[in-house]
């Protein structure tokens, strides 16, 4: 905001912001000129800052090595999927809270909300396990009961009963735990609350059940809120690390944030950061590409999940 | 807790919608959560025969182990360095973007995108960039400065490389914040404030910083968060820890204990204190959000 003319502080002030974008882009323009570089160059002290013609080779090294390919496959299905699960669940939750009035409403809103303090962080092998055998806590119930000595009894001989199905290695894995969220349920139902009492009622006037109401008016008028949930969350799916890292084994079943680290190359391998640069360049693609184009509502779902 | 006046009157339906929600918070949050606190309170042998409950044993154990404590010690060095430099420039950007009128959106377009970076890749660009023997500020350092760096073998190295590699990417987070509180400051306060007399800087410090200082509290709860949490994928892909656990956070100890190490009983304990820590900022954050609700009536 300039109020006054202070032509001493505006040159500081473009001054300083073209000093500020340059150190900011510069790792990754340093990136690029890597990606650029056959490996003579790249490995030169100090590297030239003049891109070479080798981006494509490079590129198609990495995909190679990297089993790129399948890995950014994954990591679109992740992300997608958590996207997507992430926006319904939410959507669904919220308009349970706000629109309906039931004796656990309090309850199930605290539950959602207090999620908030549990992070993947802080109950790694835990959840994990619960992953490896999504049917444990049944199995222990089973057990407590003791419904394998019932069912013999039933049959007429021993019966040992296992309730096993194991989500790691498989993308259910990879998108189910991280479908539910607090914020983006709080996001939704802050939005409902601001939405006028008439349109209910008139959708209850002419007949509407709450599910068309939900359909033909709730989520049109969401349709701001889900864009920028949509890049938020795109991003955050694209970008998990500790979740895939712990449950996929499999390199197959692997995300490429995960599997660049292959591409590092050790002390002793020939210092092929050229290939490392190129493939990093193509992971981070995706999340940057649909952060800038939709950066209008990107800005706004991220300042307003605070609120 | 609000609702609507006018709602819809169904008995099944809304437990059907929240159901999705509760059994997958349940099945991966809530379940989870209690068998770490169960397993905090246990001992087991290495391989998982016998299970013995030994009430706060694992806590005492923990806090007696000097790795952990300088494992917090140095979380509390990296997170507190993280929040310094990020805030600091992020916060400085956007005052900068936002007296340019002219180039406030293109300057934000130019400096959003690291958002999407994930921490681990920021890790890998910065690494590139402070190799020892190929990294371009690595080269600069010993050139100019003759200093001998070497971030693969020596602590303070290694710890200013997840340093700046997480402020990196957290710039822009903090960017988008200030400028959104920068452009929410009334501008009729900071024309009577000219009007009065006040330069640029006087009405910097007295009139926008203190309107501010929510959105800097938001932001610095943030980036704590950020750096105890998701700052995993840099130290995992960068430094593993090392070198001498110089950069061995306590995420990454929890995760190096229980799923590397197996060590059950001592990784459900330390699971359990980082479980309290979020939920006394968590806490802490609600509670200045109410204040600040009050305030603005």
């Amino acid at each position: 905001m300039m109020v006054e003319k202070t032509p001493i502080l505006d040159t500081f002030t473009y001054a300083a912001l073209v000093l500020g974008i340059v150190v900011v882009g510069f790792p990754i323009f340093y990136a690029i000129i890597a990606a650029t570089l056959p490996i003579e160059e790249v490995s030169r002290v100090p590297m030239p800052m003049v891109p070479g013609d080798q981006l494509f080779d490079n590129i198609g090294e990495a995909w190679r090595r990297g089993d790129l390919g399948t890995q950014l496959f994954n990591s679109f299905i992740m992300a997608g999927g958590i996207t997507l699960g992430k926006i319904v669940v939410s959507l669904f939750g919220a308009f349970s809270i706000v629109y309906f009035d039931y004796r656990l409403r309090t309850i199930a809103f605290a539950t959602v909300f207090c999620t908030l303090m549990l992070p993947i962080e802080v109950r790694i092998l835990p959840t994990y396990e619960m992953a490896a055998n999504i049917f444990g806590p049944l199995q222990s119930v089973w057990d407590a009961l003791g419904l394998d000595g019932l069912i013999g009894w039933f049959a007429g001989h021993d019966i040992h009963v296992t309730l096993d199905y194991s989500l790691l290695d498989s993308y259910a894995g990879l998108i189910l735990p991280l479908t539910a969220s607090a914020t983006c349920t709080f996001l939704f139902r802050q939005f409902f609350l601001t939405i006028p009492e008439e349109l209910c009622e008139a959708a209850k006037m002419d007949g509407a059940s709450p599910m068309t109401f939900f359909w033909k008016i709730l989520v049109p008028l969401s349709k701001t809120n889900i864009a920028a949930l949509v890049v938020i969350e795109f991003v955050y799916g694209w970008n998990q690390y500790l979740w895939p890292l712990l449950i996929t084994t499999d390199p197959k079943m692997t995300t490429a944030v995960i599997g660049l680290k292959h591409l590092l190359p050790s002390p002793d391998d020939p210092p092929d950061w050229h290939i490392a640069m190129a493939g990093a360049l193509l992971v981070v693609l995706p999340p940057v590409l649909v952060v800038l184009s939709m950066q209008r509502w990107f800005v706004k779902g991220l300042v307003e999940r605070e609120k | 807790m609000l609702k609507k006046r006018s709602y819809f009157k169904k008995r099944t339906l809304p437990y059907l919608l929240i159901l999705p929600q509760l059994l997958i918070t349940a099945a991966f949050f809530y379940w989870p959560a209690l068998q770490g606190l169960v397993a905090s309170f246990q001992l087991s042998d290495p391989f998982g025969f016998r299970t013995r409950f030994v009430w706060f044993d694992n806590f005492i154990t923990l806090f007696q182990d000097p790795l952990y404590l300088k494992s917090f010690l140095i979380t509390l060095v990296f997170s507190g360095s993280v929040a310094a430099v990020s805030i600091c420039f992020g916060l400085f950007l956007a005052t900068m973007a936002n007296r340019a009128l002219r180039m406030t959106a293109v300057t934000r377009t130019l400096l959003i995108w690291p958002y999407a970076i994930a921490p681990a890749i920021s890790g890998v660009l910065w690494l590139f960039l402070m190799h020892p023997s190929y990294g371009v500020i690595a080269i600069a350092f010993k050139r100019w400065f003759g200093l001998d760096w070497n971030p693969l073998l020596e602590s303070s190295d290694a710890m200013l490389l997840i340093v700046l590699a997480s402020s990196w990417k957290n710039i822009s987070y903090n960017f988008v914040f200030f400028l959104a509180g920068l452009q929410a400051v009334p501008r009729s306060l900071i024309e009577a404030a000219a009007m009065d007399g006040a330069g640029p800087f006087r009405r910097f410090w007295t009139i926008t910083f203190p309107l501010l200082s929510p959105t800097l509290f938001f932001v610095t709860v943030m980036t704590i968060i950020f750096s105890f949490f998701e700052s995993f994928g840099i130290i995992h892909t960068v430094t593993q820890g090392g070198p001498g656990g110089s950069t061995n956070i306590l995420v990454y100890k929890v995760y190096q204990d229980g799923f590397i190490g197996l060590n059950l009983g001592s990784s459900s304990a330390q699971s359990i204190v980082l479980m309290a820590l979020i939920i006394l900022i968590t806490v802490l954050q609600f509670k200045y959000v109410e204040r600040k609700v009050q305030y603005t009536g």
